[in-house]
């Protein structure tokens, strides 16, 4: 993997997508090791984020690499009508490694092409955020012991969600049953359903959480965006049936964890935050393990 | 009886026949038929057997690689392409469907990085049959109905 750019998730097979997480497993055990000191990472975010930015930060913090780069696009020469190409061509000089994040999709596979060095794709647009993928895998396994033959639910905003598209596809390969809790407008894109029944694996459809919650080993929650319905009425009628509460957890299996790529809004009710099936901050916290493991990888640091 | 032809036979070079009258202009953009030295008869809203009008190209002194040539297939699936020496046909087939599109279509995400920044367009062909295009880059689809060529 070294010296590769990892802009889809698709783009590691699964033997490598497990060899990051079992890396992932050594830099949870020890975080802090100093074998990025005479490395440079660029961090460019062409448009806003905090967990990804940061844990990618704190990643090469703790490696002790160095970090150039820009947490909002228009205080660059981005603003001057400076080209995507020009921009990474130059940042490319500068470091080792580029992590971006750009509202137009395809603009990590495009950097990729003109790139001298690695990119590592942290969201483009609608389209892919591999390293969320690999932390939720992570944090699954983590919790379940194992990635094969789970029962997972994925609720909420499943259309629009790229972190439940890449997730799914990726889960794929794991003999998982996957259980969809949307409103009718925002069910799974077809496009993504064609993944599972292509490995001929088995989905459900819900329109409420409670018909599968007891039965699932994880629970992986979304956010449902007001903007995301053309008609406010919709919107205000279907808010309240996708919000987890804690007395909703009573009759769940021992082994269920709630995941939630975060940020939240208010689908999960603050008093599940205190019990211990709630899993989305440590979830946060993966996210760190699992991007020094991929950026260790792609520079060739750990085999 | 001798049959009349509209548009002129050729010496040597390639006839592309069978081109939906719609496409014709597409073809001819799709070849660079328009900045080409050569010589290019072309007739359309021709009388057709099979189809009811067509268009023909004939393109003298040219004769063109498959991969060329097999780009046109996306608007003129049904072409026919006969190569022509000392009048006489030497060849005739029909174009294939190629597995990769580079440049000639947009990519129908307006929010895809070849709407925005100076990237030539790229697919891959997931189906043959009905030409539904995967964009290299935003991963999103675009079928024949939403296909533009630029």
């Amino acid at each position: 993997m070294k010296n590769r750019s990892l802009v889809s998730i698709n783009d590691f097979s699964k033997k490598e997508q497990l060899h990051i997480l079992e890396l992932a497993a050594e830099f949870e055990k020890k975080p802090t090791q100093k074998i990025l000191e005479d490395f440079v990472v660029a961090t460019l975010f062409f448009e806003p984020s905090t967990r990804t930015r940061l844990s990618f930060e704190t990643a090469v913090n703790r490696l002790g690499g160095k970090i150039i780069g820009f947490s909002d696009a228009s205080s660059t020469s981005v603003k001057k009508g400076e080209s995507l190409k020009d921009t990474i061509k130059t940042v490319a000089n500068y470091s080792d490694l580029i992590v971006m994040r750009h509202p137009v999709e395809g603009s990590a596979r495009f950097a990729s092409e003109v790139s001298q060095v690695p990119i590592i794709n942290a969201g483009d647009g609608a389209n892919q955020h591999p390293t969320q993928t690999l932390l939720d895998m992570y944090t699954i396994k983590q919790t379940q012991g194992k990635l094969d033959n789970l029962h997972i639910a994925f609720v909420g905003d499943l259309k629009y969600g790229r972190t439940v598209h890449s997730l799914v596809i990726a889960l794929t390969n794991f003999n998982c049953t996957f259980h969809l809790v949307s409103p009718f407008e925002l069910k799974l894109p077809s496009a993504v359903k064609m993944h599972i029944k292509e490995k001929k694996l088995e989905y459900y459809q819900y329109t409420s959480m409670e018909e599968v919650i007891d039965k699932v080993d994880i629970l992986y929650m979304t956010r449902i965006q007001r903007e995301r319905f053309s008609d406010p009425m919709e919107y205000e009628k279907i808010k309240n049936s996708y919000v987890l509460r804690n007395e909703m957890l009573n009759n769940t299996k021992k082994n269920l964890k709630i995941l939630h790529p975060l940020p939240r809004v208010n689908e999960i009710d603050e008093d599940v935050d205190e019990n211990s099936k709630a899993y989305y901050f440590q979830q946060a916290l993966n996210g760190v393990f699992v991007r020094q493991a991929l950026i260790t990888t792609i520079l060739g640091l750990k085999k | 009886m001798i049959k009349e032809l509209k548009v002129s036979a050729i010496e040597n070079g390639t006839v592309i026949d069978h081109i939906p009258s719609a496409s014709l202009f597409h073809v001819i953009k799709i070849l660079n038929l328009d900045t080409t030295s050569n010589m290019v008869l072309f007739g359309t809203n021709l009388e057709s057997k099979k189809y009811g009008t067509k268009g023909i190209i004939k393109v003298s002194n040219k004769f063109f690689k498959p991969q060329e040539v097999n780009k046109i297939s996306l608007v003129a699936p049904n072409a026919t392409l006969i190569e022509i020496k000392k009048f006489q046909v030497v060849s005739k087939k029909v174009v294939q469907v190629p597995d990769e599109i580079v440049k000639i279509v947009k990519c129908f995400n307006p929010n895809c990085v070849t709407n925005h920044e100076d990237v030539p367009t790229r697919f891959t062909m997931l189906s043959k049959e009905d030409v539904r295009l995967k964009c290299h880059y935003c991963e999103k689809i675009t079928d024949k109905k939403n296909m533009v060529i630029k």
